[in-house]
């Protein structure tokens, strides 16, 4: 096969002997943008030089580049990549949708994956192609499926390694716009740990490969299980323990004298009323007792100083004009009094 | 309960061991959380329990999307 390869400036002659041309993966057409491995000769007869090309591929790795570049650099500034837009991934789906190739490794691993994590896992699968045209449409269609009819509770949508063309229909557009418009969660795990697609951007997590995607989805069901039956013996503990202290307590109160001999207390209390009642009692007798005497002494002290008692030993009370005399100035001769004696009164006149 | 809440649930359980353990609540309210952190955990063990196996595949056919039992080529 003979041709030229040029660019802006310059071109140069090639050939490519019939043992290379059949290893060729491509039908070479004028225009073609095109890498060749080969070494540079001189053919003789023409004086020129010219390349014997052993190997050449087709140059599209560059512009898909660009266009990666572009497209990606265009999503992120809509948004399409915010991490507050990001879904959390439910911690325990009923069923996990799975969109990828129905042969091959990818899907046995993440069944594998799955049913070692929790052996009645739920996946259902929606076989999409992974590669070549018109994937990307069929796999945002199968997103849109998923999501119309909540096949799932999160989607992971996944594909082994391979090269950038290879995994084209994961940074096309559709697909991206498809994973960010999508209610259920999706779980990307597309080509290897290092290659990093629009798809694994756009989606709510990324996972390194297809297994991980599965382990992020499927919790280890024996940990959940081991966990659900710590928190059991955690409460079971935490009742005993209140328990037991509420038990000390209720010994500590009995223990107590109130409650040991409660009518020790009482008894005690009783006795010193009957103690008070006693003392008053005394006090009252003691009083009354004083006041009598009191009076008696009081009695006899009055009846010794009645004027009656003094008139018993012969005085008498003169009056005159009811008013007692109490000197001899006080009458005149002719005055009338009245003489009171221990038993009666007698009229009679100063002479 | 659904099953999209199993997560709060965990999340509940794990309060009511907290509030369990700090131990101030009266006998009478650690006995209520102690029955209501019991029965969740009991139903949480129930969704796994009564979880089943199945991998099926989804398959366009007449239109319609069929669900159908998968196995993958070994």
């Amino acid at each position: 096969m003979y041709f030229t390869l040029k660019d802006e400036n310059s071109l140069i002659k090639c050939v490519m002997f019939k043992g290379y041309t059949s290893n060729l993966t491509f039908v070479p057409k004028d225009g073609m943008k095109v890498m060749i491995l080969g070494t540079v000769s001189v053919f003789e007869r023409d004086g020129v030089y010219q390349i014997y090309a052993k190997a050449m591929q087709e140059d599209g790795i560059g512009d898909l580049h660009a266009e990666y570049e572009k497209l990606k650099a265009k999503l992120e500034a809509e948004g399409l990549f915010d991490s507050s837009h990001k879904k959390k991934i439910p911690f325990m789906p009923k069923c996990i949708g799975v969109l990828t190739s129905n042969t091959g490794a990818v899907i046995r691993d993440i069944i594998n994956v799955s049913t070692r994590r929790n052996p009645n896992v739920y996946i259902k699968l929606l076989p999409v192609p992974v590669q070549g045209q018109g994937a990307g449409e069929k796999i945002a269609k199968a997103i849109e499926t998923m999501n119309e009819k909540k096949l799932a509770d999160v989607i992971i949508i996944a594909r082994g390694g391979g090269s950038l063309e290879d995994l084209w229909p994961f940074n096309e557009e559709i697909v991206a716009r498809a994973i960010y418009n999508s209610e259920l969660p999706i779980i990307s795990a597309v080509g290897h740990e290092t290659d990093f697609t629009i798809a694994d951007f756009a989606s709510d997590l990324r996972a390194p490969t297809p297994s991980a995607a599965a382990e992020l989805a499927v919790p280890q069901i024996e940990e959940v299980q081991e966990k659900l039956s710590s928190y059991e013996y955690r409460f079971k503990n935490a009742l005993v323990k209140k328990v037991q202290l509420m038990k000390l307590r209720y010994q500590k109160c009995m223990a107590s004298k109130a409650f040991k001999d409660p009518m020790q207390k009482l008894n005690e209390q009783y006795m010193l009323i009957d103690n008070v009642v006693k003392k008053l009692e005394f006090i009252i007798t003691n009083k009354v007792k004083d006041e009598k005497t009191k009076m008696i002494k009081t009695i006899s002290k009055l009846d010794a100083l009645s004027p009656l008692k003094t008139l018993t030993r012969g005085y008498a009370i003169t009056e005159y004009e009811g008013k007692i005399i109490k000197s001899v100035e006080e009458l005149r001769e002719g005055d009338k009094i009245k003489l009171t004696f221990k038993d009666g009164t007698k009229n009679a006149q100063v002479i | 309960m659904e099953k999209a809440n199993f997560e709060e649930s965990m999340q509940k359980l794990e309060k009511i061991a907290v509030e369990l353990e700090k131990g101030d609540l009266s006998l009478e309210e650690s006995l209520t959380k102690f029955e209501e952190g019991m029965k969740l955990s009991k139903e949480c063990n129930e969704i796994i329990e009564n979880a089943e196996k199945k991998i099926t595949i989804l398959l366009q056919k007449e239109g319609e999307l069929v669900e159908e039992n998968f196995t993958p080529e070994a």
